[in-house]
This record gives structure tokens, sequence and C-alpha cells, in this order.
């Protein structure tokens, strides 16, 4: 194939795994933001997304659209669900302890990964795209969905950032990620922002983990991918800042993509990985963080 | 009004007497076992290393189905030597780690006479050197190249299916002859992939073809469209094999990437839709393309009756899926293996006279002794040929077409096309 359609498709590609990767990762991001709490729990939600999605789409009769669309709103409700439950029962007992809730998040990934095995069973499961509409270039054809996919990603994390920036809860999650002691002497219940916090981490990789299924399958070992990446995306970008982790997301899925596709996924992983090295040993605070006081 | 508790706590002298009371029966039964029961009539007890979890899971719910199935055969048969036979299955994962230590698990506490039915070729390689080690027969079912290769020990043996080496070559020349000859390979990157390339690459080239481009796909990848671009334009036949949770995604992409356009002709093993159904959505692109399979999943025309009764034993009706569920499709081009190791384990131990771990190396030896296996109950998939020296069995391929979401067989290869000088002498070794 020639460079400019090479190039182009691995383009693309990048911008789906940057899409996904940007969801999963601005809700390690947040959590970690607000609550000072390392979510090793984190891909656990992402595949319970995943899999819930293949429960719904299989429950909902009709064509695979309406099922999809049921997926996408219920999906991240219950796993939202899951998590603050998880926050008011486990994370809150442990006084978020830094420690302790790295502690308590690996066993919760065991948790629900075991819970998914029981329940959903070993294999991998594929969940029908709403809809299959396929462009076809000159050089090679692409599935229309997934750029569908970077565009809800896109609303998606703009729709988050107006509600970090503009609404009343946001300012209220702002406050208490800046002075959270301060923040409970004007009256915020922070116990109450933090599993909002919590949830709404896990319901953003539910979503992301909707919007791939019908790209990848449901599986009850997925989960892993998306921890790592999302952490190297957190590192490189800075933790805590939303602006610094959509655009490392960016930079890691294009490079991924596109070195993937002119060398070899593996050099892709390695530069990834050494990219994580010079920021920690360089700029510890990540791209866009705030150097701690 | 009190509740009065209906379950009483036992005392202490009631726990120490009930103690004593077991240890004594224990006791007297280790030392006078003659007594408490024959030694001809105990069961025989065959350890199952099973995929039950892990990216093997849907090769392994199917391996399990197959050997009740034979093992109901075989009890209501006689069992083994007049014995009744058990199986004790244990999840492996498919994790090389785990493996070894099922082996070891089953060898000592579970009291196995010999273990079988591992498939994926990293649990296999792991946990052969240990059943060496346990001196335990370790019969496998996982069409790796591994053991013809010298690399595993004498306790291993692959008595139920062909190797991968064995099917490449039998295949090349009807690819080479009615594909094309310029050939670009998709495989995984490891031992399993490894085998399909050097031997397809190697078969290709003694029919005058060659392989134009190798495509190693990493085995965690998830997402394959950016692997596709490197199949060169000159390509004319596309080969691919994958394994794992991914592969359907797989093959939906290479439809996605071809779409409506050209594309060359397309040759797969099964293993990238095993436990898939063809006909599913997303999958019209593979109508009129061909496929490896070991055992043909839809009924073919004229099939034997060994093929109908092992079919209906299983539970798999004439499309390849379980008779309850027609979605769920099996793994049918592989299973066959646990089906077909079972019974060479009780040809084995019935001439080896087999009584109980002593005889394990006479067990081995008498299936070293094997040669010909008749198309029969005992093998449904076919006539085969066991090579002793080498460990491995040599039996019949089969390549389809999809056609209106079938399979439908084109071609099947003699037994004679997949020979290859030995490697290994396993007789030789010492045990």
């Amino acid at each position: 194939m020639d460079f400019g359609p090479f190039l182009l498709l691995a383009t693309m590609e990048g911008l789906v795994m940057a899409a996904v990767l940007a969801l999963t990762a601005v809700g390690l991001s947040l959590v970690f933001g607000v609550m000072r709490v390392v979510n090793v729990a984190h891909g656990e939600f992402f595949m319970l997304g995943a899999v819930l999605a293949w429960f719904v789409t299989a429950s909902v009769p009709g064509p695979p659209a309406l099922g999809f669309a049921a997926a996408l709103v219920v999906c991240p409700l219950i796993v939202g669900g899951i998590a603050a439950l998880a926050d008011r029962a486990i994370l809150k007992r442990l006084d978020y302890d830094p420690e302790a809730t790295i502690v308590a998040t690996i066993g919760l990934l065991y948790i629900f990964q075991q819970a998914a095995l029981s329940l959903y069973g070993p294999d991998a499961r594929p969940v029908q795209a709403p809809f299959d509409w396929r462009l076809q270039f000159p050089w090679f054809g692409y599935s229309g969905y997934k750029l569908a996919v970077v565009a809800a990603a896109a609303l998606l994390l703009l729709g988050v950032r107006q509600l970090l920036v503009r609404s009343r809860i946001g300012l209220v999650m702002r406050a208490t990620q800046y002075d959270r002691e301060t923040a409970t002497a004007f009256g915020i219940d922070v116990d109450r922002v933090y599993a909002l916090v919590f949830a709404l981490g896990a319901a953003l990789a539910a979503v992301a983990a909707v919007l791939i299924v019908p790209i990848q399958q449901a599986h009850y070992l997925m989960g892993g991918d998306p921890l790592l990446l999302s952490f190297i995306v957190v590192i490189i970008g800075g933790l805590g800042s939303l602006r610094g982790t959509v655009l490392a997301a960016v930079l890691i899925g294009l490079s991924d993509g596109i070195v993937s596709v002119f060398f070899s996924p593996t050099l892709a992983k390695i530069l990834a990985t050494l990219l994580v090295a010079l920021v920690l040993v360089f700029r510890p605070q990540g791209l866009f963080g705030q150097r701690a006081a | 009004m009190k509740d009065i508790p209906i379950t009483r706590t036992p005392s202490r002298r009631g726990l120490l007497k009930g103690i004593a009371a077991g240890t004594g029966t224990l006791a007297a039964a280790g030392a006078f076992p003659g007594f408490i029961q024959a030694q001809s009539s105990e069961p025989i007890r065959l350890g199952f290393q099973l995929h039950r979890t892990g990216i093997g899971a849907a090769y392994g719910r199917w391996y399990e189905r197959t050997a009740q199935a034979a093992l109901q055969v075989l009890n209501d048969a006689g069992g083994i030597n007049g014995r009744p036979v058990e199986i004790l299955f244990e999840d492996d994962g498919t994790d090389p780690k785990r493996g070894a230590e099922v082996v070891e698990k089953l060898a000592t506490q579970g009291r196995c006479d010999a273990v079988f039915g591992a498939l994926f070729s990293n649990v296999v390689v792991g946990s052969a050197p240990r059943a060496g080690e346990l001196r335990i027969p370790y019969l496998v079912c996982s069409e790796g190249h591994h053991v013809a290769s010298g690399i595993t020990n004498r306790w291993t043996l692959q008595p139920g299916i062909t190797d991968v080496k064995s099917q490449v070559q039998a295949m090349a020349p009807w690819v080479a002859a009615n594909l094309g000859k310029k050939v670009t390979m998709v495989f995984p990157d490891y031992a399993f992939g490894y085998d399909h390339r050097d031997f397809f690459t190697a078969a290709m080239e003694a029919q005058g073809g060659e392989v134009v481009e190798l495509i190693a796909i990493p085995p965690t990848e998830t997402s394959f469209t950016r692997h596709l671009p490197r199949i060169p334009s000159e390509t004319e036949v596309l080969y691919h094999v994958m394994v794992g949770p991914a592969v359907l995604t797989f093959v939906k992409e290479l439809g996605e990437f071809y779409g409506t356009g050209d594309h060359p002709e397309i040759f797969g093993f099964i293993d990238s839709l095993e436990a898939v159904d063809i006909a599913g959505p997303g999958l019209e692109f593979l109508e009129g393309t061909h496929f490896w399979e070991g055992h043909p999943r839809c009924l073919q025309p004229g099939a034997s009756e060994h093929e109908t009764f092992y079919r209906a034993a299983v539970g798999v009706d004439d499309n390849g899926a379980s008779v309850s569920d027609a979605r769920e499709v099996s793994t049918y081009a592989h299973m066959f293996s646990a089906w077909e190791t079972l019974f060479v384990i009780k040809a084995g131990m019935e001439a080896a006279g087999y009584q109980g771990p002593d005889d394990r190396q006479a067990f081995v030896e008498a299936i070293e002794a094997m040669t010909e296996m008749p198309l029969s109950r005992e093998h449904p998939q076919g006539d085969k040929v066991f090579n002793g020296r080498t460990h491995q069995v040599f039996g019949h391929q089969h390549i389809s077409k999809v056609a209106e979401g079938r399979l439908e067989v084109v071609h099947t290869t003699s037994i004679e096309d997949g020979l290859y000088p030995d490697e290994v002498d396993y007789t030789t070794q010492p045990f």
C-alpha cells in the first residue's frame, strides 16, 4: 500500500485508540485528582461496562441500535452505582489512606474479575454494532462505527469538561480537590462528593467500554490493557490534570497507531514506556501537572 | 418463648471420639487394602488438564463435554480391563505455570494413572517437563509440533491429533494448485504461530510457491486493522491462523478492510473461528473462502456411522452447534482428539495389562508399539497411523469452502501427504 493511504489508516486507528483511552484515563485522573486515590480496579470497571453491555444488548429485543442505546445509558449507571457502593463500604472506612486504598482496590480488582468469570463465564462474546455502515476508500474499507466512536468520545469529554467548569457540582468537586478541609468548613459534604467522583470515574470507564465492545469483544480479562495504558497516559499528562490527560491520550494513541503500523506494536509499547520513564525523571509532575506544594 | 437451637455444637469429647474412630478406620484400610476392595475392581483414575478459564476457555468447555461423552461410552462398554474409569478435571487457566502445577496435583493428590487433554502449546511445553519428572504418562491433544520435534520427553505423547507440520505439509500442494502461489501469512507471534510460519513456508517453496510477507501478531492484540495494510497487493492467497478471544474481531476487521473491493483468495485455519457461528453478523465476507478443518464441523454427505454416533454422543447437531442451543458452536475441528486419546489410553492399558502406577512404563511402551488406528467408534475422525518413535499420530486433513454459511469439504488429504522424516526417536531415551 502507498504511503499516503497507509498513514491515513494508521491515523484513524490511532484516533480510535486515543478516544477510548482518553475517556478511560480521564476517569482515573479525576479520581486521583479529587480523592488522591490510585484506583487499581479502574480497568475492571471498564471490563464490567463491556460485560454488562453484552447482557443489556442480549436482553433488549428489536434492532441492535436499540439495545446498544440502552447499554450506553444503563451500563455506566450500574457501574457507577457499584463504584459508589465500593467507595462507601470500603474506601471511606479506610479514611482514603493512600497505601490502604491501593491494596483495597487491588482486592476489588480480583473480586470484580472473579465475579465476572463466575456470572458471565470465560468466553469472549461479541456485541453487534448499532449500525453497519462502512466507508469504502479507494485503497481500503473502514468501519464507519469506529469513526462514530471517536466523535462520541469527543462529545463525552466535552460534556465532562462542561460539568467540571460550568456546573455547581463541578465547582464543589474542584473545591474539594483544592482543599478538602476548607471545603468541609464551607458546608460541603465531602463524603458525598467522593462517592460521586468515584462513581463518575467508573462510569467514564464503563462508557468507554460500551463504545469499544462492538469493535472488540467482552471478556473477563479485558481490563488489564486499559488500566496499564490509562496509567501511562495519566503519568505523562500529569495526575489530576484533565487537559493533560486528554492530550497525552491523543499522543499515546496516535503514536501507538502509527508506530505499530509502520514498525511493530511491540516497539510502540516500548516507546510509550520509555516516554513514561523520561517524564518521571525530567518532569515528575507530568507535562501539565502542578508541582506538589 | 425461647428458641431451642436445632443444631448442637459438638462437644470436645464427641469430636475426639469421632476423630479417633475415623483415623482407626483409615489406618485399617491402609494396612489391609486387599480386604477393603479388590485391586482389580478399583476405578482407573485419569487426570484431565482442562482449559476451563483463560484464553482457551471455548475449547475447554467442549473438550470437557467430549471427554465426558467418551467416558460414558467407555464405561458402558465395561471400562478398561473390566475396571471402571474416572476422569478428574482440573482447570489450568490456559496458563503454562498453572499447567505444570495441575499435572503435579493430578499426579500426587489426585493419584491419577495418566494425565491428558491439554491443547494450548504454551501449556503443553510448560507442563511436559514436570510430567517427565513425575514419571506420569502425559497425553496431549495440542496439534503443536513440539512432541514430534523432540523437545518433550518419553512420557509425553500425542496419539489423538495430527501436528501442525504434518497438517500444513499435507495441504500446501492443494493451496498452491487451486488458490495461488504467492502467499501472505498472518499468524500469532509465539510458538504455535512459528510452527505454521516455518512449516508452511517450507511446504509452499517445495510446491514452487513463495511466502511474500509474514505478519506476526502479538498475542495480546485486540485490534488488527493496523496490521492489514502490510498485506502486499501482489498477494494471491492470504493465510490466516489466529487463536484466543479476539479471533472474531480479526475476521470481522479483515472483512471491513477489503469490503467490496478485490481481495486475494483466503485460506484460514478454522482455529480462527472455532466456537464461532460462521453465518453470524459481520462474517458474510467469509463466503467463498477456504478453511482447514481437522474434523468437518458440518455433517457431510456420506459421513460414516461412527461420525454420526460420535456427533450424537457429544451432543452436536448437523451444523456443529450444541443440540440444546443452536447458537453455541463447538470446537469441532479439534475436540475429537479428547475422545480418541481416551480410547488410545484404553487400548494402551489393556495391551500393557495395566494394574497400577507401577505399570506406567509398560503403558507408554504399549502405545509406542501402536501403528494402525482404523476408522471406528474409537477413532471417528478417520483412520490414522501412529509413529511410536516420534510419539505423534498422523491422520487425514480436510479443506472446506464456506458456501451459504456452511462449511463444505472440497478436499481431503491422504495420510501419506502429511508424513515427514523422524526428528527424534523417543524409544531410545531412558524412562
